[in-house]
C-alpha cells in the first residue's frame, strides 16, 4: 500500500515537473537568445546558454520600440479608464436598476463580446475616417472603449449582484437617489471590481493587434504593431525580436505574476456563467 | 421619486446602448450591405466611392468561383484549426486541472507556469514560436539532448496536405458528416432508450446510404476538380495556440472542480469509487457548463485568429492561410472592400451558429433566475 502511494505521487510530480519544463521552454529560449551576441546565435546551438552575456539588445530594442511603447501606454491608460468607468455605471444599472427589457439589452451587449471583429472592421474604418479620427490614437481609444463595454459591464454586473439588495433598500428609505447611492454606497465597495476590470482591460488593450494595424498610421502604431515590424524583417538578427518580445510582454506578465488572483477573476468572469 | 431615479438609470445606460447599437449591430448590418455590392478597385477609397448592388456575387465567387480557391483552402484550414485547438486545449487543460486538483505541493507555482502564456499577446507568442519552430533548431533539435535523432519536420513551411478531399463533392461530404453525427447520437441512446436511438439511427443511416449511393447525382459545388485538405504547415500554429490556451481551460476547470463540495468527493470515495470513477461520473459531468463555455470561447478565438498567424508566418503565406487574414489582405491590401466584407460575414455567420444558442440559453437562465 505504501509503495503504491509513493509510485503514484512520484508519477504525479514527475508529470507536473515535465509539463512545467515544457511550458517554460519558450520563455527560456527567448531569454537566452535575447542575451546572446548576434554572432553567437545559430540554429544548432539555439538552446545553449550565451557564451558572453550581451545586455545591449534590450536597450537597442527599447530605442527602436520607444515610440510604440509610448503610444501603447497612452492608449491603454485612456481606453482602460473610460471603458472601466462606463462599465461600472452600466453594471450598476443592469444589476440594481433593472427595467423591463434590461436583461434583453444586457444579452445584446454581451453578443458584442463574441463577434469576430473582422465583421465590424470596414464600417469602423469608414466611420473613423469620416470623423477624422482615422490614423491616430483617439480613434483607436474610441474603438477599445466601445468594444470593451460588453466585458466591463458583465464583470461589474456580476460583481454588484453580490451586494445585497437590502443595502439598496435602506439607502432608498433614507432618501438616497440613483447617483447618491452610487457614489456613497456602491462605488466605495467597488474597488475589487475596478481592479479586476481594469487589469483585464489593460491586458486586452495592450495585447491587441488587429485594430492597431488597420486603424493607425505608422507614428501612432502600438507596441504589438511595432514588434511585428521589428520581428517581420527577414534579415533581422533574432536577439532583437526576442528582447522586443520581452519588453512587450513585461507589463502584462508583471500584472499576471503580482496580481494573478485578480487577473484570473477577470478571466473567469468572461467565461463562466454566474 | 423612485420613477425619477428609474429615468436617471435608463439615461445612464443610454449612451452605451447607442454606442453598442451603432458599433455592433449597425456595423454588422453595414458590412452585410457592403458584401452585397461591388465596392472595390482603384477608386475604392475615394470620397464617394462607386458602389453598385451586386447581389450574392461575392459569396458565389468565394465558394464556387475560379479565383476563390485560396479562400476555400483558408476556410478548410480554419475548420481543422478549430477542431484541433478545441481538442488540444480542452484535453490538455482538463488533464492539467485534474493533476492540480489533487492539491500537490507547489500547486500555485504550477498553476502560474501553466497559465502565464495566456497573458501574452499573440504577437509576442508568435514571434517566440517562429524561433522555436525554425527548421534546423528549436524544437526540432531537442531530441538530440536525450540522444535521439533530430526532427526534420518543417513546422511552418511544409507543403504537405493530408486528409484531402475534392471540393466538388462538398454536398456529399456534408451529408456524410450529418449522418455521422446522427448515428453517434443514436448510439449514445441505444443502451438506455432503444426507441429513441432508432429515431436518430434510421435517418442517419438513410442519409449516409443516400450520400454513398446517390453521391454522383448531387450537384457539384465546382465546375472543376479542386482538392483541399489539412495543410501540415498549420501544425506549428496549432501547437503554439494550444500552448497559449491550455492553461486557460485549466483555470476554468480548476474553478469548476473547486466548486464541487469535498463532501461529495468523500462520499464517492467511501462508496469505493476510484479517482477515475470520480472524475468520469461525478466531476466532469458537473462541470459540463464549463466545457460549453470553453468550446464557445476557443472556437471564437480560432475563428478570428489573425495576430498569431501574422507573427508566425507572415500574412501572405498560402499554406497557413486563414479567412481572418484573407479578409485583411483582400480589404486593406487589395482594396476589394466588398469581397472582404463577404469573408467577414461568412466568419460572423459561423461564429453566430455557436454563439446565438449560447446567448439565448444564458438569457433564459437569467430570466428564470430572477
Amino acid at each position: 500500500m505504501k509503495t503504491k502511494i509513493s509510485i503514484s505521487t512520484f508519477a504525479l510530480y514527475g508529470t507536473l515537473v515535465l509539463l512545467a519544463l515544457a511550458y517554460l521552454l519558450p520563455a527560456y529560449l527567448t531569454l537566452t537568445t535575447a542575451l546572446k551576441l548576434p554572432a553567437d546565435i545559430s540554429l544548432p546551438h539555439s538552446w545553449e546558454l550565451p557564451p558572453t552575456v550581451n545586455r545591449t539588445s534590450f536597450s537597442e530594442a527599447f530605442n527602436l520600440l520607444r515610440p510604440n511603447i509610448v503610444n501603447s501606454i497612452i492608449l491603454t491608460i485612456c481606453a482602460t479608464f473610460f471603458s472601466t468607468v462606463l462599465g461600472s455605471l452600466n453594471g450598476y444599472v443592469f444589476s440594481k436598476w433593472k427595467f423591463p427589457g434590461s436583461e434583453l439589452f444586457f444579452t445584446l451587449f454581451l453578443f458584442g463580446m463574441f463577434i469576430p471583429y473582422q465583421v465590424i472592421l470596414i464600417p469602423l474604418f469608414q466611420t473613423l475616417r469620416a470623423m477624422n479620427l482615422y490614423g491616430g490614437l483617439p480613434g483607436l481609444i474610441l474603438a477599445h472603449v466601445v468594444y470593451g463595454l460588453p466585458i466591463t459591464s458583465l464583470i461589474f454586473r456580476n460583481f454588484y449582484a453580490q451586494i445585497p439588495d437590502s443595502l439598496m433598500e435602506s439607502a432608498s428609505l433614507d432618501g438616497a437617489g440613483f447617483f447618491y447611492t452610487y457614489t456613497n454606497i456602491i462605488f466605495p465597495l467597488s474597488i475589487p471590481g475596478f481592479v479586476v476590470t481594469s487589469l483585464w482591460q489593460f491586458t486586452q488593450v495592450w495585447n491587441e493587434f488587429l485594430w492597431g494595424i488597420c486603424l493607425t498610421r505608422h507614428s501612432s502604431n502600438p507596441i504589438t504593431v511595432g514588434l511585428a515590424q521589428l520581428a517581420g524583417g527577414q534579415a533581422v538578427s533574432w536577439n532583437l525580436p526576442m528582447a522586443g518580445s520581452i519588453l512587450a510582454a513585461l507589463p502584462v506578465l508583471l500584472i499576471y505574476i503580482v496580481l494573478g488572483k485578480y487577473f484570473i477573476r477577470g478571466l473567469l468572469a468572461g467565461s463562466v456563467k454566474e | 421619486m423612485h420613477n425619477k431615479d428609474r429615468i436617471k438609470a435608463f439615461f445612464t445606460l443610454l449612451p452605451s446602448i447607442i454606442l453598442i447599437g451603432i458599433f455592433v449591430y449597425g456595423f454588422i448590418g453595414n458590412t452585410f450591405w457592403i458584401s452585397l455590392t461591388d465596392w472595390g478597385g482603384v477608386a475604392a477609397l475615394a470620397e464617394n466611392p462607386v458602389r453598385n448592388y451586386a447581389g450574392l456575387t461575392n459569396y458565389i465567387d468565394l465558394f464556387t468561383g475560379f479565383l476563390g480557391g485560396g479562400f476555400r483552402q483558408d476556410l478548410v484550414n480554419a475548420v481543422f484549426y478549430s477542431v484541433l485547438l478545441l481538442a488540444g486545449a480542452i484535453g490538455i487543460g482538463m488533464f492539467l486541472a485534474i493533476l492540480l486538483d489533487s492539491k500537490p505541493r507547489g500547486e500555485a507555482f504550477f498553476r502560474t507556469v501553466f497559465l502565464y502564456p495566456m497573458s501574452l499577446s499573440f504577437i509576442v507568442s508568435g514571434t517566440i514560436w517562429r524561433w522555436m519552430l525554425a527548421p534546423q533548431g528549436g524544437v526540432n533539435i531537442l531530441p538530440e539532448y536525450v540522444g535521439l535523432k533530430p526532427l526534420t519536420f518543417r513546422w511552418l513551411s511544409s507543403t504537405g496536405t493530408i486528409l484531402e478531399f475534392n471540393w466538388q463533392n462538398l454536398l456529399q461530404l456534408a451529408l456524410y458528416l450529418i449522418s455521422f453525427f446522427l448515428i453517434i447520437a443514436g448510439l449514445r441512446w441505444i443502451k438506455h432508450n432503444p426507441n429513441r436511438a432508432l429515431k436518430w439511427l434510421l435517418p442517419g443511416i438513410a442519409l449516409g446510404g443516400f450520400a454513398w449511393l446517390g453521391g454522383d447525382l448531387l450537384p457539384k459545388a465546382l465546375f472543376m476538380e479542386e482538392t483541399h485538405g489539412f495543410n501540415t504547415a498549420t501544425f506549428g500554429i496549432i501547437a503554439a495556440t494550444v500552448w497559449q490556451y491550455s492553461g486557460y481551460t485549466m483555470a476554468l476547470y480548476l474553478a469548476g472542480f473547486t466548486g464541487i463540495s469535498q463532501d461529495l468527493r468523500d462520499a464517492a470515495m467511501l462508496d469505493g469509487a476510484t479517482n477515475t470513477d470520480y472524475y468520469r461520473h461525478i466531476a466532469l459531468p458537473m462541470v459540463r457548463p464549463i466545457t460549453i463555455s470553453a468550446v464557445i470561447i476557443l472556437s471564437h478565438i480560432s475563428l478570428k485568429m489573425f495576430d498569431l498567424i501574422f507573427a508566425m508566418t507572415g500574412p501572405d503565406n498560402g499554406q497557413t492561410g486563414h479567412p481572418a487574414l484573407n479578409m485583411y489582405l483582400t480589404t486593406f491590401r487589395a482594396n476589394d472592400f466588398a469581397r472582404g466584407a463577404a469573408i467577414a460575414i461568412i466568419l460572423f455567420l459561423i461564429a453566430a451558429t455557436f454563439i446565438i444558442p449560447y446567448m439565448i440559453s444564458s438569457y433564459r437562465q437569467r430570466r428564470a433566475g430572477k
